[in-house]
């Protein structure tokens, strides 16, 4: 087997003296959409800070094409291709929508290439296009994801790290907002590790899947497995009857770690 | 002709205020810190320059002395945050005050052991002169002072809107996560910020030495510069100069209409009036900052 575009053993990162994640340990093969599921506290964000190098692990090791990241300031992390589009967007909310694009190419010089990469991102996102001018703090919440995944794309990243990118969002949005990262998926060969509470909608686009409890990985398998797993259809497809038992059950399990 | 010569001279104080006032909100939207040693570092830019200038010192030509000190202050001004200022980064913002409170003090007493403590008066080939305008005389440093400042802006304000440096200190200022997350060296950048709060400081000195003398402890009207900041809305740039521009104004008609000695006061009263009646100022920041 080759070696994964992504690979990550053992982390662990705490807040202070809280451990947040404990010991995880997954891959991404490049080209794949890879989610990673769990439930509100379970460490995604924790796991996606860590890897772009905001937070530093206290143990482990993550390495992207066999060349180690740990430990490396999040500019150096961004400069070998691993770009974050963090939970709640978080655009530049006074700079305009061209200007948050121009961001995400921060580190880049090839302004021909850069030029072509906002050109895919208007086409992928054409209401981004007619507000180029517009300040990003004022897009609406389903513009404002765009506007994050479109700065991501500027980076013209290896693999990009996609936090909940459903948030807030509307159904219809949602869907829409998929579609897209699975296009780009497809047609632009982009890598993602798309980490989703929504699991539903992660698993129909993901290829592989991880599940996250207390900052563990506890589940990892096919997208495809997954979707007919019977606990993750009652635990996070809204098939259970009541949530209480569910919780239970779903501790029960834990012999999966 | 005397509203004139007033407003002109006022207008002149009034842009060295906002321009130290400008120092402390580049520092302040950028890091959250309050640097109150901007009015020190314009005095150490203007003795710096004087240094260099000065026939009874290195008689240097005038320009390249104001070149080199803005050059001086550009790294003193970066260094300091990136030796000093970067330690206390994340510690409760009082420490961040004290210390630049305490390097305040120590610019002080740094350019009283070089420069001595008696007023002294910068060579400047604009000191002195006068144009007749419409029948009106007005001082050459004065008019210089304006359209220095109005130069400066415009450059400050180019290099925000459109150069990459620019806009990722904006970016950092409004959201420093995400400026991370983009690969921006956040710190870098501060520092570049206190660099930048450095050339402006020196190009303030020179100004300011251009229409009087100065000693070490010139920079202690920073404290008014910081008013008219709050007064123009701390965090605002535009609003940086403006409160200047006001206070400056402000202190020759009240020393000239008013009773006397209101002329020192009329600043604070003025913050006063506009904390009261407006508490954020009178351009306030579009939107509140993301931390
Ligand atoms: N800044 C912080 N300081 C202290 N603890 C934190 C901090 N951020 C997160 N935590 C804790 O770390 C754990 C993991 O949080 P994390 O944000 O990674 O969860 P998550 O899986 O992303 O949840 P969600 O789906 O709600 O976004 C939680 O228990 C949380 O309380
Ligand atoms: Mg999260």
């Amino acid at each position: 087997m080759s070696t994964p575009l992504l690979q990550v053993d053992n982390l662990e990162s705490y807040y202070g003296p809280v451990l947040a994640i404990r010991g995880v340990s997954l891959s991404v093969e490049s080209g794949q959409i890879v989610s990673v599921l769990g439930a509100n506290g379970a460490g995604k964000t924790t796991l996606l800070k860590t890897l772009s190098g905001v937070m530093n692990p206290e143990k482990g090791s993550v390495s992207l094409n066999g060349d180690t990241l740990t430990g490396l300031p999040p500019e150096q992390v961004v400069a070998r291709g691993v770009i974050h589009v963090p939970e709640g967007r978080e655009i530049f909310p006074l700079l305009s929508v061209a200007d948050n694009l121009a961001m995400g190419a921060f580190l880049r010089r090839d302004r021909d290439a850069i030029a072509r990469d906002h050109e895919m991102v208007l086409d992928y996102f054409p209401v981004l296009r007619e507000r180029l001018a517009q300040a990003a703090g004022t897009l609406s919440g389903g513009q404002q994801q765009m506007l994050a995944i479109g700065r991501g794309l500027m980076a013209n990243p290896r693999i990009m790290l996609l936090d909940e990118p459903s948030l807030g969002l509307s159904p219809r949005l949602v869907g829409e907002i998929f579609d897209i990262i699975k296009r780009l998926n497809t047609e632009q060969g982009v890598t993602l590790m798309l980490v989703e509470q929504n699991a539903r909608v992660a698993l129909s686009i993901a290829h592989h899947a991880y599940v996250m409890e207390l900052g563990r990985v506890v589940m990892s398998d096919s997208a495809e497995k997954m979707r007919q797993s019977r606990d993750i259809q009652q635990f996070y497809l809204g098939e259970q009857e009541d949530g209480v038992r569910g919780q239970r059950r779903w501790k029960a399990r834990k012999t999966w770690r | 002709m005397d509203f004139a010569q007033l407003l002109i001279s006022g207008l002149a104080n009034g842009c060295v205020y906002g321009l130290i006032a400008l120092g402390f909100v580049l520092i302040y939207k950028a890091t959250e810190a309050i640097n109150f040693a901007q009015g020190d570092m314009m005095m150490l830019g203007a003795f710096i320059t004087l240094a260099l200038t000065n026939d009874n010192h290195m008689g240097l030509p005038f320009i390249p002395s104001v070149l080199i000190a803005i050059a001086v202050m550009a790294v003193f001004g970066y260094l300091l945050d990136a030796l000093m200022l970067r330690h206390v980064f994340g510690q409760p913002q009082i420490a961040v005050v004290i210390l630049t409170i305490a390097i305040g003090y120590i610019i002080r007493f740094g350019a009283g052991l070089i420069w001595g403590h008696e007023p002294q008066s910068l060579h400047s080939p604009l000191a002195g002169q006068d144009i007749t305008i419409a029948g009106i005389a007005l001082g050459l440093d004065e008019i210089a002072v304006i359209i220095v400042t109005i130069l400066l802006t415009g450059f400050l304000y180019g290099f925000f809107a459109h150069t990459r440096t620019g806009i990722a200190i904006q970016a950092a200022s409004q959201n420093q996560l995400a400026a991370y997350y983009m690969g921006v060296p956040v710190r870098r950048v501060y520092s570049l910020v206190w660099g930048l709060s450095g050339v402006v400081a020196a190009i303030a000195g020179v100004l300011f030495a251009s229409k009087g003398s100065i000693d070490p402890n010139t920079g202690l009207l920073g404290i008014k510069a910081f008013a008219a900041a709050v007064i123009g809305g701390f965090g605002s740039l535009p609003g940086a100069l403006l409160g200047g521009l006001i206070v400056g104004v402000i202190e020759p008609f009240a020393s000239r209409y008013g009773p006397s000695g209101y002329a020192q006061i009329a600043p604070y009263l003025l913050l006063v009036l506009v904390l009261v009646f407006r508490p954020h100022g009178l351009l306030p920041q579009v939107q509140q900052k993301k931390v």
